[in-house]
């Protein structure tokens, strides 16, 4: 299994990681227009609510005993009430992130599945002439700004062809008995297509590129040699053999392509009006709404290095090389 | 006075500023060299020539446009002309506030140009110096500046520059200000592990056992190895650094007053004009794209000539 000193440093870093960004998120926050009453406290509160909140986040307190404040209602995952909605920004954004999670993670999939596969057939194809038309699109796609190939998208499926709604979760009416019939629904699958197409457009390169250079590395390996002597079809000794090895580290990138995808996600999530924690950011931050902003902040970068986290895990148990080494 | 520092360099050996001399002399010997590579990279002339042409458009932009960015279009009958077809008079259209759709592209140049210039030279100086002083040192220090790299990872780019722009407010320095702050990391982190393998090289141990001080040893033995590679991330950089700025600016926290590609997207995804004013939404997003590749094929064909393993593959 995975190394127990190795597991228990990378979980210390994960766990400084969120202590580090929430820390930086508190200073940042004092320093809004406004000061830092304004940050927590709407203008149209009346005097008693006001008065809550500076007791509650301790607001006539010096700054050094507002930051332990903060971080005990932190760890207590208390993150205020919205300015806007009136509800608890807890709730608020749980609610955003399961319909962030739906479209990223089948973005994810798709892109990563789609990538691995065409990247492999790529790198078999090395120095073909059809590869570098391949090469050069898949540039071209990487170059294209995700929002615009988003409005793209919509101008010609939408607007032209009428085939997929314009944006939102889910058609007017719709409605649901639990999460599960939720996201499973005919209606929300339909609004999940064009969202999911173009994040893929956007995803898709990372994995088909180092999935392309590893196999072009893996296939100057003896082995392939071997194989073909033994005279296996091109397609055994791409799939069974040479691909296999070079999967590896397109796991490891997993979590720099997290890191990418968040970004991605708040960009797509407000061209195609989808209600997850990307566009409720963006919208607060307008409505100078700070502690929905800072909250789903915070859960995002929370996203991003636990998946980090995980995909080092991911990686020490699948390759026994980092394992003995411990680090 | 200066005449005489020179002359003092060249009569003695010793001196501490002949270092500084050999640096640049080195510098500029490496820049030749490479200059003589670059130029045999076709994807980096095709690359280099695509960016050239826009950093002209951005300088001649304000002397050229046939509109002001900001300025009313009327039609004969006195109204505003409004998200008209692209014509002679205007090649690209106007857009819904019956602005001129070219004159705002040409001048859209200018910004993106600058982020992306900007951006790239900070991230490279910032990651070549971070990485080149974990990787030399070891040890704590680089214990400590990696487990940083680390940390600063969590944070995700965009959103960061959101909380960035919302609290320092919305300018395209604080946007530069993101960039610089978390667009270094993956650039550090090669230099570092680039410079791990330099500093094993027989001729900086010659340069150690000489007595060389550790500044003296990272600026002239190891700097040199590693600028192709900060080359290759500050190619890649420029288009980040657009794309970036595109995009915050297309979120609405871009400055509206100066016009901007990202803004102009914004404007027409607002207004949901997007769905028939084809002409205000494709030159600007074509124009980052076509920058961003450029900036990538400068970068990746310079890699190709200065890493020949890869044009084996």
């Amino acid at each position: 299994m995975v190394n127990k000193r190795y597991l228990a440093r990378r979980f210390l870093l994960m766990v400084i990681s969120i202590f580090t960004v929430a820390t930086i998120l508190f200073f940042l926050f004092r320093m809004v227009p406004g000061g830092p009453m304004s940050a927590i406290m709407s203008p149209r509160m009346t005097e008693a609510a006001r008065q809550r909140v500076i007791e509650n986040f301790g607001l006539n307190e010096p700054l050094w005993k507002q930051y332990l404040l903060y971080m005990w209602q932190l760890l207590h995952l208390n993150l205020g009430q919205s300015f806007y909605y009136g509800q608890t920004v807890k709730t608020l954004i749980l609610d955003r992130f399961y319909n962030t999670m739906a479209l990223m993670l089948t973005a994810f999939l798709i892109s990563y599945t789609v990538g691995i596969y065409l990247g492999a057939q790529l790198g078999w194809i090395r120095g073909t002439s059809k590869e570098r038309a391949g090469m050069l699109v898949v540039l071209l796609v990487r170059s294209t700004p995700v929002f615009w190939t988003g409005m793209i998208v919509l101008y010609v499926f939408a607007f032209k062809l009428n085939l997929f709604p314009l944006g939102g979760m889910r058609g007017v009416g719709a409605q649901y008995s639990g999460p599960v019939s939720k996201f499973l629904s005919v209606d929300f699958l339909y609004h999940l297509v064009l969202p999911v197409f173009t994040l893929c457009t956007y995803y898709t390169g990372l994995p088909l590129l180092l999935m392309r250079n590893n196999l072009l590395e893996v296939l100057s390996e003896d082995y392939i040699d071997t194989a073909r002597a033994k005279g296996l079809t091109n397609r055994r000794i791409l799939f069974r053999h040479a691909a296999r090895n070079a999967v590896l580290p397109v796991v490891t990138a997993f979590a720099i392509a997290i890191g990418f995808a968040v970004g991605g996600q708040v960009l797509i999530e407000t061209v195609f009006s989808w209600p997850g924690l990307g566009r409720e950011m963006v919208k607060a931050s307008l409505r100078s709404d700070y502690p929905v902003a800072q909250g789903a902040f915070l859960l995002l970068s929370t996203i991003v290095i636990s998946m980090n986290f995980f995909a080092d895990l991911a990686y020490t148990y699948l390759d026994p090389r980092v394992r003995l080494g411990g680090t | 006075m200066s005449g005489e520092t020179s002359s003092s360099v060249a009569h003695s050996e010793g001196e501490p500023s002949q270092g500084w001399r050999r640096f640049f002399e080195n510098l500029r010997n490496s820049a030749r060299e490479q200059a003589h590579i670059f130029a045999q990279s076709r994807m980096a002339v095709a690359g280099l020539v695509i960016l050239i042409f826009y950093v002209v458009i951005a300088l001649i932009s304000p002397y050229i446009v046939p509109y002001g960015p900001y300025e009313r279009i009327y039609t004969d009958a006195g109204g505003w002309a409004k998200l008209q077809p692209p014509s002679l008079a205007h090649p690209l259209g106007t857009t819904e506030s019956a602005y001129d759709v070219l004159s705002q592209l040409l001048l859209g140049a200018r910004i993106a140009m600058f982020v992306g210039l900007l951006g790239a030279f900070m991230v490279a100086i910032i990651g070549t110096t971070v990485g080149l002083v974990a990787g030399y040192y070891g040890g704590w220090v680089d214990e400590i500046v990696m487990r940083i790299v680390d940390v600063l990872y969590g944070l995700p780019f965009i959103p960061f520059v959101i909380v960035l722009v919302t609290v320092l407010g919305a300018s395209v320095w604080n946007i530069i200000l993101g960039i610089s702050l978390l667009y270094w990391l993956s650039t550090a982190r090669v230099v570092r592990s680039e410079v791990l393998t330099v500093r094993e090289r027989p001729y900086v141990e010659a340069a150690e056992a000489a007595g060389a001080s550790d500044f003296r040893i990272m600026a002239v033995h190891i700097l040199p190895n590693v600028i192709p590679l900060a080359a290759l991330y500050a190619a890649i950089a420029v288009g980040y650094s657009i794309v970036a700025q595109a995009s915050i600016a297309f979120l609405g926290f871009g400055d509206p007053t100066i016009p901007s590609w990202g803004v102009m997207l914004q404007r027409a995804f607002v207004t949901q004009s997007f769905g028939t004013a084809w002409w205000w939404v494709f030159p600007p997003g074509l124009s980052i794209t076509m920058v961003v590749t450029g900036a990538y094929l400068v970068g990746r064909g310079y890699e190709e000539v200065v890493n020949p393993q890869l044009q084996e593959k």
